[in-house]
């Protein structure tokens, strides 16, 4: 290199570099937040068995009512995805339909999930009588909150659909909460394996 | 502004990012997955809930095992994850992720595990006045 040429520290020119920033931006968070849901794991995993003479999951779950709250989880999977093809096909009332769809499953999961919180901490049995409660609210009641910003965005979107449209922005948004939802439906096949059917059979 | 965006959306499609290798699922994709997500989620409830097998461990591994399968099919029909999407950098961020999810975990439980059979006085609080 010759002295009077500039040195270049750094490829400003970017040869390859995504094209699509907020993706790639927004599945970096979810990993994130995939940490933060392992942690909640492990710390289930070690104070799972610390019932402090208190009620077991033998006693408090009830395996019918979580079947039913998964199979809620799953619907909304599938009908986001249906919300997905029509948004590809520029279709704004169909998208907003099964939008909405998804919406109401995502709610009824998180009734079930509040009724049952609500049967347990009836029954004396809240956050506050064990270890083992502490961190199930805790690791539960962190993915319920989750399903919970998550159906509030859903409805900004579609505010945002209805008045915009299909527009690239909107687009790029209902990806970014497709992404969510479906990476919340993961966290949760962790959950009713390890927490209720391993609770149950402890 | 938003009309100004319609017609950018209506003829700019080209070249605008289109070519990251993302896949974003068709019909057939999606029913897919819901089915294989359906069947991997009953068999595990009606494992446990019916008790069809005598054993423990062996329900706990084959519930275990079941889930695992599922969290792959939802990565790939409904998070249409692949190796080439932003030229493989959300792949490494996903296998790193899992790097230092096994880690926390394993680690966090074994450590956990040991202290509590090494280091505590051995009583069962059941059994407790």
């Amino acid at each position: 290199m010759s002295a009077g040429e500039p040195i270049s520290f750094y490829d400003l020119k970017g040869e390859h570099h995504p094209e699509n920033g907020t993706m790639l931006g927004f599945w970096l968070y979810l990993m994130s937040d995939c940490l933060v849901f392992a942690v909640l794991f492990a710390m289930y995993g070690v104070l799972g068995g610390n019932y402090a003479a208190g009620p077991g999951p033998k006693e408090l779950f009830e395996l019918p009512v979580v079947a039913v709250n998964t199979s809620m989880l799953l619907f909304s999977s599938i009908t986001y995805g249906f919300a997905m093809l029509e948004m590809m096909k520029g279709r704004v009332k169909s998208t907003q339909m099964w939008l909405g769809i998804t919406g109401l499953f995502g709610l009824a999961f998180l009734c079930i999930e509040l009724y049952e919180f609500h049967h347990m901490i009836h029954e004396g049995a809240g956050p506050w009588r064990s270890a083992f409660l502490s961190s199930f609210f805790t690791l539960v009641g962190t993915h319920g909150l989750h399903v919970t910003f998550g159906i509030i965005w859903l409805v900004t979107l579609m505010v945002q659909v209805a008045r915009f449209g299909l527009i690239e922005a909107n687009q790029r948004r209902l990806m970014c909460l497709s992404m969510f939802w479906h990476f919340l439906d993961v966290v949760w096949i962790g959950v009713f394996t390890f927490v209720y059917l391993l609770g149950v059979l402890r | 502004m938003s009309a100004d965006a319609h017609a950018a959306h209506g003829h700019g499609h080209d070249d605008h990012g289109h070519d990251d290798g993302r896949d974003h699922g068709s019909f057939k994709s999606y029913m897919t997955g819901f089915v294989l997500s359906v069947i991997l989620t009953a068999i595990p409830f009606w494992l446990v809930m019916t008790g069809a097998i005598e054993n423990k461990n062996w329900t706990i591994a084959i519930v275990v095992a079941f889930a695992v399968v599922q969290i792959v099919v939802h990565m790939v029909y409904f998070l249409h994850m692949n190796t080439t999407s932003d030229a493989g950098w959300t792949m490494m961020a996903l296998i790193f992720t899992i790097i230092i999810v096994v880690i926390a975990l394993s680690g966090s439980l074994w450590v956990m595990y040991h202290l509590n059979v090494n280091m505590m006085p051995v009583h069962d609080m059941r059994n407790m006045p």
